[in-house]
């Protein structure tokens, strides 16, 4: 399954619930959820906690947009909209977590 | 100009996943527009709306991050970040687009209650 997450990890719990829930799979950060991949976060722990059981990705342009391009950690694959579509065909379910 | 205001507005949200960030820019350099004492707080998400190298054509936005370097233009140049916010981002003063006071959680609640109005986005 691809899980599609847009809000801030430090403003929403919504990271959070996908991780604990989730069985596995996919993640794609986009929009606001962007942050939780960068270095320094508040997040980073949690998140490469996770990189075991799942597969991170981000949207480039959501995290370039935030003036972040370079604070991406180490282990997330960064993606354009065309890797976005090709996540969403390769996965047989997708969720976004709204 | 003894009949200015002291108005603060408090950013809580992070430029582009929400319409808050770029609302309350205009709405600053309007109250700036009537010569009040304007003050702008950053605290949360808020503290991204001020990161250096902010470049949105991938998403098809506009980038509205150079408006705060034009801050002091309309002498808007009180800017405060929260340090609790700036820290658990892993951002530094030298991250900002502009110059900031950085105050701690109690001294931004100081300043808070100093204010005649409060606008929070």
């Amino acid at each position: 399954m691809l899980n599609i997450i847009n809000k801030s990890p430090l403003t929403s719990v919504t990271l959070d619930t996908c991780l604990n829930t989730a069985a596995g799979g996919d993640i794609l950060l986009i929009e606001d959820a962007v942050y939780a991949a960068t270095r320094g976060n508040a997040a980073e722990a949690m998140l490469r906690e996770a990189m075991g059981r799942f597969k991170i990705y981000v949207l480039t342009p959501d995290l370039e947009a935030r003036g972040l391009g370079d604070r991406l950690i180490e282990g997330v694959t960064s993606v354009d909209y065309g890797g976005f579509v090709d996540l969403t065909s390769n996965n047989k379910t997708c969720q976004s977590w709204l | 100009m003894s009949d200015a205001k002291k108005f603060m507005f408090v950013n809580r949200k992070a430029p582009y996943g929400t319409i808050y960030a770029l609302e309350s820019l205009e709405v600053v350099l309007i109250t700036a527009a009537f010569d009040q004492d304007v003050s702008l707080a950053f605290l949360d998400d808020g503290v991204y709306q001020l990161k250096k190298g902010q470049q949105t054509k991938g998403i098809e936005i506009k980038n509205f991050s150079p408006a705060y370097r034009a801050l002091e233009d309309y002498d808007v140049e009180k800017l405060y970040v929260e340090k609790e916010a700036m820290d658990a981002r892993g951002l530094t003063e030298e991250d900002f687009l502009v110059p900031v006071t950085v105050l701690n959680r109690a001294e931004m609640g100081k300043l808070m209650e100093e204010q005649d109005v409060v606008l929070s986005f």
